[in-house]
């Protein structure tokens, strides 16, 4: 019998479950979320009262950008960038 | 011939489909060309990896190995171009992934024992070992028809019952056990025998 018998192959299956759904969606939407973020510091750059709305309110400014600020991954460095 | 693979690999393909197909260094340079389907596929075949040795080989948190998880994904994208070598994506998530849970580990030590020099404790060096061979592993599994890996990924991987599984893919729950023992035999014998642990 391999070293790889059925028991074993079991037990390294289950090893490896999934990472929950919602990390897995997170990290596959950061080319999206790329996009938005340079988006964003450009125009925050160029637009003073758009800067100052993030200033104020950072999650609520992306509200109105279509922007779901629980769910997005680049958060931290929007704040890192921006504030 | 090599124009008939482009052709294929141009087409769409479900994910695992595509995650079988591609080595690592074609999704590496995908991915890197800007294919966001390629990226979606990257996360998929290195997430269960990544978490596994934030949760199991370093016992992270949920909370911790989140962070973890998302900063190890953020910057496998920023720094795609950095790898030497794309073939070494695996070894070089892996290297990332124990840094950052390392970090995470003495933030956490210096907030609870800020008087004290002790360091966290390190990771599992078996479990790491361990998830080494359960990636290869996986990696057989995707080789299966959809049909047996789903079955054992369902009941081995998710935990989930006969009669969950049964469900799910419209069998009767009384065939699932069986099918489960062809299953890994067909899993046995792809991994084959220069990859089992006593030829190594």
């Amino acid at each position: 019998m391999s070293g790889y018998d059925i028991e074993r192959l079991s037990r390294l299956i289950g090893m490896l479950p999934p990472a929950p759904a919602a990390w897995r969606r997170a990290a596959r939407e950061l080319p999206r979320a790329r996009r938005e973020l340079d988006g964003i510091v450009e125009r925050a750059e160029a637009d003073a009262e758009f800067r100052r709305a993030l200033i104020a309110d950072l999650e609520n400014a992306l509200r109105a950008e279509g922007v779901e600020p629980t769910t997005w991954p680049l958060l931290d460095e929007l704040r890192r960038r921006v504030l | 011939m090599e124009a008939a693979r482009n052709a294929r690999e141009a087409a769409p393909r479900s994910p695992a489909a595509l995650s079988a197909e591609l080595s690592d260094a074609r999704l590496v340079a995908a991915c890197r060309g800007g294919d966001e389907q390629a990226w979606g596929t990257l996360v998929e075949r290195f997430s269960r990896y990544v978490y596994a040795i934030a949760v199991q080989a370093f016992r992270l948190p949920q909370q911790d190995a989140e962070d973890v998880f998302q900063e190890v994904f953020a910057r496998v994208f920023e720094r795609l171009d950095t790898l030497r070598e794309d073939d070494a994506v695996r070894p070089w998530i892996a290297q990332l992934t124990r840094r950052l849970c390392i970090d995470r580990l003495r933030a956490g030590s210096r907030e609870v024992v800020a008087d004290t020099e002790e360091l966290p404790d390190g990771p599992d060096e078996d479990v790491l070992a361990q998830l080494e061979e359960a990636f290869d592993v996986h990696d057989a599994l995707a080789r299966l028809s959809e049909n047996c890996r789903d079955i054992l990924d369902r009941f081995f991987a998710r935990d989930e019952s006969y009669r969950a599984i049964g469900d799910a893919l419209e069998l009767p729950a009384g065939t699932i056990a069986s099918r489960i023992s062809r299953c890994l035999v067909k899993l046995r014998e792809e991994i084959g025998p220069e990859a089992r642990p006593e030829n190594r």
